[in-house]
């Protein structure tokens, strides 16, 4: 679908950033003064993914630490953080808060798929950039049709193409039945899937089957996926419904490889699907889970702690959310580095358009932030990881779309 | 649903200037001249406001004057937002012929819900219109309607600029776009509450029985209000949409419909321009919380809740009948005031 609309989309919109000058001139730069740089987002700090808001806690606590270490390049940062409820309505109004009366320079991490789609195209309109979208959906890195507006996650796509190349690689002769939530989220597992596989993608796939979020329960999707003699099973579902395919499917007794999306990996799903049922199943990962006591002795992991300990409460060093925070404020920080005295958007998108091998606290090893003017897509690597009944241990080597 | 206040008492007159006068000419004034001293920021919470108070009327109507609660409104503030939305996306039509449509659609939707919702009294029918609005958002994800409703993903429309080539900005001329058709319904409820429909909608509420003895057709008038109230919270969604210039099924919660009945409360059952008051409410008051949430420091973040909270049951105390009945105790005091003066 992506390439297909940039494709559709030819140079037309192309020129826009070529276009950028190269310093702009200081009074172009708002939100911004001589000691202080205003950056905003909206979080879900209410309202049914509130559960997130713990990430726009960690960046505000992060721009605390900066700021009492000196801030950057001799400037305090200044991070609003409002709630949007999870609502796009809210989003639109909290966006042209910050851009029209705090002024803000740019927008940074606002989260969740509905509320960036309704703040884009007003920030792309106005040219503020809109920078590491926090959602996986792959809507969100598309320079040609919007320009200020970059994701950071590696999206749903992104995961699936390294299912699927894991699987043309090792297992050239599978049958894939896929299980997947009838939305964006599940159909870009699809979209990834037939991308990896090419023209080999109508044989490969055996079966389909999609559920609603509505529906009870998924299990006689899973029967019928068996049904169909696949011995690849790929579940593209949120945690509820994930937990429910992985305990069928092992009930079933059906010897497939199961690969799980990432979403849906917290050791409590697993628990809730059975320790033991889990065995077996493979995801794909970026970010080092804090839980985990393998990386007690990492560098990154015990500047994690340390800061979680001094600027938040300790109770959220092992929350998985939280750590990405960290690690994406590192993402942030290097950006601004960056950008030295020039803070104009438009130097900060061409900045944030222009990370090298940037590496992070919590992201895996390997993994690092790359963008250039036509990849919008900073993290496009990912460990893939086998649950052995307790933990997920790593193998292989990093793989890309 | 004795305790409500029944009839309106008219505030006494004396000369030809009252302080009700007086008042809507501020409110005029003000309205008029608000989008010239206002950043475009403000404007769209305003015009959200003035969205808002149209859904709040329709829901007033319902349940302050009718007696009917409903926990669903926000479902139709969804159909009506979807409505305009689709006719806009998917059959071009011109944003502005878009309010009307959808609110029809929504008065037939209304009545045809309020048809087996008669058989429902009280906390029963305030279950089925909870199970409405619950049902909303999943039914807008329905995969069979993506094709019209663009999924989970939404739809976006364009932001309309003004017409004619007016000197205006975009979100001016949304604000007076909304203002006209707030200020057009609003007197059509007044209208509707003063005459002979409105005295049997309230008379509904009070003495059913003797209604009906009186002639009064309870089950017409009860889905007819249901209709209409609908038809209101549908324009109210449609105008939204238009200014927010993007739907999807995230934007109409459940906390949407109850949003809708604070509002009315903290209004005043039974006043319309305490809508506007409601409305005011319902969209500042949670941003005020945040911001006083903020100020008091990082691990503050959960609380504004918390504070929406405490502030709704410090108003429900300290005006028992909101706002607008606190406005018209006051304004009778200020009249006796006059009065007393003019007489010494």
């Amino acid at each position: 679908m992506f390439t297909r609309r940039n494709l559709l989309l030819s140079g037309a919109a192309g020129a826009a950033l070529a276009g950028l000058p190269a310093v702009a001139l200081a009074e172009d730069m708002p939100g911004v003064t001589a000691t202080e740089i205003k950056i905003g987002q909206t979080m879900p700090y209410s309202g049914p993914a509130s559960a997130y808001g713990v990430i726009g806690r960690v960046e505000v606590a992060f721009v605390k630490m900066i700021n009492e270490q000196g801030g950057i390049n001799g400037r305090k940062i200044n991070l609003i953080s409002l709630d949007d409820g999870y609502s796009p309505p809210k989003a639109v109004e909290q966006i042209r808060r910050l851009a029209e009366q705090d002024k803000v320079a740019f927008i940074f991490q606002s989260l969740g798929t509905p509320s960036n789609v309704a703040i884009r195209s007003y920030l792309n309109e106005h040219k503020i950039p809109q920078l590491f979208v926090a959602t996986g959906a792959s809507l969100f890195g598309e320079p040609k049709q919007f320009p200020w507006t970059m994701g950071i996650n590696p999206s749903y796509r992104t995961e699936a193409i390294i299912y699927g190349k894991y699987i043309l690689a090792n297992m050239p002769d599978a049958k894939i039945g896929v299980l997947y939530q009838n939305d964006s989220f599940g159909k870009d597992y699809i979209d990834g899937l037939k991308a990896a596989l090419g023209d080999k993608a109508a044989k490969m796939i055996v079966k389909e089957a999609s559920y609603e979020v509505s529906e009870p329960t998924v299990d006689s999707q899973v029967v019928t996926l068996q049904g169909s003699g696949a011995n690849v099973f790929v579940i593209a579902a949120t945690p509820k419904f994930a937990a429910q395919a992985v305990r069928k499917s092992a009930d079933l007794g059906w010897k497939a490889e199961r690969f799980l999306t990432n979403v849906s990996v917290a050791y409590p799903i697993l628990k809730g699907a059975g320790l033991e049922k889990s065995k077996g199943l493979i995801t794909a990962a970026y970010v080092k889970d804090p839980a985990d006591p393998i990386w007690k002795d990492d560098p990154g992991y015990k500047a994690w702690a340390a800061f979680a300990t001094k600027y938040m409460t300790a109770s959220v060093i092992t929350d998985g959310n939280a750590a990405y925070g960290y690690s994406v404020a590192q993402v942030l920080m290097q950006v601004l580095k960056q950008c030295g005295n020039d803070l104009s958007r438009a130097n900060i998108l061409k900045q944030a358009a222009n990370l090298k091998d940037v590496k992070t606290a919590m992201f895996l090893p390997g993994v690092l932030v790359n963008t250039s003017p036509d990849n919008y897509f900073p993290i496009r690597t990912m460990q893939l990881q086998r649950f052995d009944g307790t933990r997920w241990v790593s193998f292989g080597k990093l793989l890309s779309d | 649903m004795s305790t409500l206040p029944t009839a309106k008492a008219e505030p006494e007159r004396s000369g030809f200037i009252g302080w009700g006068r007086v008042g809507l000419a501020c409110v005029v004034v003000f309205a008029l001249v608000l989008p010239f001293m206002s950043s475009g920021y403000h404007l769209f919470q305003y015009a959200q406001v003035l969205n808002y108070a149209i859904a709040l009327v329709g829901l007033n109507l319902l349940t302050g004057y009718n007696g009917q609660i409903s926990l669903g409104h926000g479902a139709f503030f969804a159909i009506g937002g979807y409505a305009s939305a689709i006719l806009v996306a998917k059959f071009g039509m011109p944003y502005w012929v878009t309010p009307p449509i959808a609110g029809m659609v929504c008065l037939v939707a209304g009545f045809l819900f309020g048809l087996p919702a008669l058989r429902l009294e009280g906390l029963y029918l305030a279950l089925a219109t909870f199970a409405l609005a619950v049902a909303m958002p999943q039914l807008l994800n329905y995969k069979h309607f993506d094709a019209l409703t663009g999924g989970s993903g939404g739809l976006q429309l364009a932001k309309p600029g003004a017409p004619f080539g007016l000197p205006i900005t975009s979100d001016q001329w949304l604000y007076f776009y909304c203002l006209g058709f707030a200020a057009l319904l609003f007197l059509a409820a007044r209208n509707l509450v003063r005459g002979r429909i409105g005295r049997a909608m309230v008379a509904i509420r009070d003495q059913p029985v003797a209604a009906e003895t009186m002639g009064v057709p309870i089950s017409y008038v009860k889905a007819m209000c249901f209709g209409i109230s609908a038809l209101y919270a549908g324009v109210g969604g449609a105008l939204s949409v238009t200014i927010v210039g993007y739907v999807s099924p995230d934007s109409f919660g459940l906390f949407l419909s109850l949003s809708f009945l604070v509002g009315i409360v903290v209004g005043g059952l039974t006043s319309i321009p305490g809508m506007l008051f409601g409305a005011w409410f319902i969209e500042f008051v949670p941003n005020y919380a945040d911001q006083l949430t903020s100020s008091l420091g990082e691990n503050a973040k959960a609380l504004p809740w918390a504070v929406y909270g405490v502030l709704l049951i410090a108003l429900m105390f300290v005006m028992p009948r909101g706002i607008a009945g606190a406005v018209t105790a006051m304004a009778a005091r200020l009249q006796r005031f006059t009065n007393a003066t003019k007489r010494a």
